[in-house]
């Protein structure tokens, strides 16, 4: 038996469509739209100019706090812009744009870093760089990674959990990167383990992704104290706290983190970027992104900067095809609709998915016939059915003691529920105002 | 690209097949052996009862929402039609029309449309249907055409109880179950349906069929039918180990008197069952208390309906007090 979660979850169609195209290099592009708040917590604070002239790897906006993150450089160029632009949330946010120096040449050198194993850093100086560096969770949550990593004298730690899972249909950019950068990403657990001084990582990777388990078993064949677990094919398995649910059996206890249970938990994208960081001196300026859909007609895998245009993107797939409805940023369950192809790539984009016209649109929501699918589903063990309805009926304070503010958002229950209800949406709006009011509280 | 404009919509942006319609449509079919069987027991009067049990319950919901609620039609949910296949399946193949009708208008009138539509009902509407019948026309609705002798022509002649009412009968006259043993119908005759009852209540092996076949498709989950019948049987074996004379046999309560109907078809109604599955184990241990209660100490020989009924009033309750775990609510794992 595989290792799974036990309560609920889904199996939607695959679609892995891009799962055996390498990744590719992006073209540069000519111009970059880095947006300053491309993580969770507060916006970065621009330090760059009009004008001024920048180098890769420069950094243009500072961490605004602890939950914060520095953004640096994708390209060498000018800053011809400061303004807001619609970013892939669908507001305006302020970004910075940089015209490229189609002259410097550091733009174009494909440099392909030799494999560095020793690991040179203090355990303090790994962490202050992973701050500095501006790595956040490159799985779709985007949180700071230096403050996840920040573990307070006393608590408790003993296991580092490597997410392999990938679990949203479509996508393959974290599998790709582990087929192909598997020796550095073993390095990179190596730089946590050492930087969090355990001696224990178990790395999870859904059973559709057979040949990356069969990568790291073969890397992880010498290794003491780093495993990897199979674990059987199901949704939302690349949420945390059903990771560690189903790896470790150990459950984050509710409105908690995986640190409450001495759980650690990273994306394998995170760790590539954390070993780039450590070992090459590289900040987080680029990242893998599955460009992807039905219709695409050159679905494939790409190394993207940081503030590329989607456009450009669509533009190297072949271009929008017909019939073309919807553009997500993201995977299908939990990805973002985009409005146009104007917005940029962001630290968090795992993936563009074009949808064409038969899938794009809802169907139209029904009664209720309380067959309970919702329920069952629910990963975090609520009541869908009985939170959208609180919600409809503007009894926020029930649905707080229901536990709306636990949901993950998965989307489980408005996939399956067969009178298409759009439980999520409400419950969001829900989350939303519950959240309000408990701020208006305090 | 098209000129039709992109759709912007929160995630999740895929959904799966199912829908309410195929969940519904889904019961006709697994309904369909069941209906065969009484085809081909009761004859001309199966096939009469039904359609006017089906176009009835489809004409009421149209009128009512067209013309009373002024609300959108919705009677090709599927919804209505398995009403009227239900209620029909739940009455003798001799009723007259005019209160199939009458049943068909409490059922979809009263029980579904009056609570505000699919999904709102508290109480099952073909059963609602039926026990109505049943208070306001007792004679008619529980004197059944005997089997076998009618399947070709129209029954109206020859009428006999079921036997779960041969059985109650006896025993209120003092005869004990080795002399009924004659009077009711072998178990194999009941597991095929060779026997007198309601329409499609008889052949159990019909239903079984329809049933497993919505637990494959999971159109409803094993828990309803098998915690319902188990209690049926773990009870009535209780009595009839204690008193075999006086008690018949949880095989004859099983196979009789629309146990297995219910189970399958009736109790685990979506929309009037509850949500959890322990919910449902709950509700469906109540129904069985229930209907051996009636059967054994009422003064009706059959309590399915009524058990139904009755525990469908708790489902509201049992919603909210058998909710599922919250996920990480107790934490039961240690860090090792």
């Amino acid at each position: 038996m595989l290792k799974t979660f036990p309560k609920g979850g889904i199996h939607p169609p695959e679609n892995k469509l891009t799962s055996s195209k390498n990744i590719k290099r992006m073209p540069v592009p000519k111009v970059v739209y880095v947006p300053i708040s491309q993580h969770i917590g507060i916006p970065s604070e621009i330090v760059v100019n009009v004008k001024d002239k920048v180098e890769i790897g420069q950094v243009i906006a500072k961490s605004g706090g602890f939950v914060s993150s520095n953004i640096h450089s994708p390209v060498a160029g000018t800053v011809t812009k400061l303004d807001k632009i619609i970013d892939t949330s669908g507001y305006k946010k302020q970004c910075i744009v940089i015209r490229t120096d189609v002259k410097n040449e550091s733009n174009f050198e494909e440099i392909e870093y030799p494999l560095k194993k020793e690991i040179e850093l203090q355990p303090k100086e790994i962490l202050q760089r992973i701050n500095d560096f501006g790595i956040v969770g490159l799985g779709g949550a985007t949180f700071p990674s230096h403050v996840k990593l920040n573990v307070k004298e006393g608590v408790k730690l003993d296991c580092l959990v490597i997410n392999g899972v990938e679990c949203e249909p479509y996508l393959t950019a974290d599998h790709r990167l582990m087929l192909e950068k598997g020796e550095e990403i073993l390095v990179g657990i190596k730089i946590l383990m050492h930087a969090l001084h355990i001696d224990k990582a178990i790395i999870g990777i859904e059973n559709n992704k057979k040949d990356a388990i069969e990568i790291f078993k073969n890397l992880t064949s010498t290794e003491k104290g780093i495993q990897v677990a199979a674990l059987q094919v199901k949704y939302p398995q690349g949420g945390e706290k059903q990771l560690v649910r189903a790896l470790l059996k150990r459950e984050v206890p509710k409105n908690g983190l995986p640190l409450d249970v001495g759980v650690i938990v990273h994306n394998v994208g995170t760790i590539f970027a954390i070993y780039q960081a450590i070992q090459h001196n590289k900040p987080l300026i680029e990242r893998v992104v599955t460009v992807t859909g039905k219709k695409v007609e050159n679905a494939s895998n790409f190394w993207v900067k940081i503030g590329t245009p989607i456009s450009d993107l669509i533009t190297e797939v072949g271009g929008l095809p017909e019939g073309t409805r919807k553009i997500v940023n993201g995977g299908p369950m939990m990805g973002k609709a985009i409005k146009n192809t104007d917005v940029p790539v962001t630290k968090g984009t795992s993936g563009i998915l074009v949808i064409s016209e038969d899938e794009a649109s809802r169907g139209e929501p029904k009664n209720c016939i309380r067959c309970g699918e919702c329920v069952s589903v629910c990963p975090m063990g609520l009541e869908p059915h009985l939170l959208m309805n609180l919600t409809e009926k503007g009894f926020y304070e029930k649905a707080s003691n229901e536990d709306i503010m636990t949901c993950i958002e998965c989307g489980s229950c408005s996939y399956v529920c067969p009178s298409h209800r759009p439980l999520l949406d409400y419950i969001r709006f829900g989350k939303n105002i519950v959240k309000k009011l408990e701020t208006a509280k305090n | 690209m098209s000129n039709q404009p992109i759709i912007v919509s929160a995630s999740p942006h895929v959904h799966s097949d199912r829908t309410s319609k195929k969940l519904m449509y889904d019961v006709v079919i697994a309904l369909i052996p069941a209906f065969l069987v009484s085809l081909y027991v009761f004859g001309v009067g199966a096939l009469i009862v039904t359609s006017v049990a089906i176009i009835s319950c489809l004409l009421f919901e149209y009128l009512i929402q067209r013309y009373l609620l002024k609300t959108a039609v919705t009677i090709n949910d599927g919804s209505a039609l398995i009403t009227g296949i239900l209620l029909a399946f739940n009455l003798p193949s001799n009723l007259p029309i005019w209160m199939i009708i009458v049943g068909s208008l409490v059922a979809v009138g009263v029980a579904k449309l009056s609570f505000g539509g699919l999904g709102f009902n508290i109480f099952n509407p073909a059963l609602v249907g039926r026990v109505f019948l049943l208070v306001s026309f007792p004679v008619q609705m529980t004197m059944w055409p005997t089997a076998v002798e009618n399947s070709t022509k129209i029954a109206d002649a020859v009428t006999g109880a079921t036997p779960l009412g041969i059985i109650k009968e006896g025993l209120m006259f003092g005869e004990t179950m080795t002399d009924l043993s004659s009077k009711i119908p072998s178990n194999m005759d009941m597991l095929l349906g060779i026997t007198g009852g309601s329409l499609g209540e008889m052949s159990a092996i019909a239903l079984l069929i329809g049933g497993l076949y919505l637990i494959i498709r999971k159109v409803i989950s094993w828990h309803i039918p098998v915690a319902m019948l188990g209690t049926i049987a773990v009870m009535t074996g209780i009595f009839w180990l204690v008193n075999p004379e006086h008690y018949a046999n949880p095989l004859i309560h099983i196979l009789s008197g629309g146990a297995i109907l219910g189970a399958f078809f009736m109790a685990t109604d979506l929309v009037t069952s509850p949500v959890t599955k322990k919910g449902m184990v709950i509700f469906a241990i109540g129904i069985g208390v229930i209907t051996v209660v009636i059967r054994l100490f009422g003064a009706y020989p059959e309590g399915v309906s009524f058990a139904i009924i009755i525990m469908n009033a708790f489902v509201p309750l049992i919603n909210s007090y058998f909710k599922p775990r919250r996920f990480g609510a107790k934490i039961k794992s240690k860090i090792v």
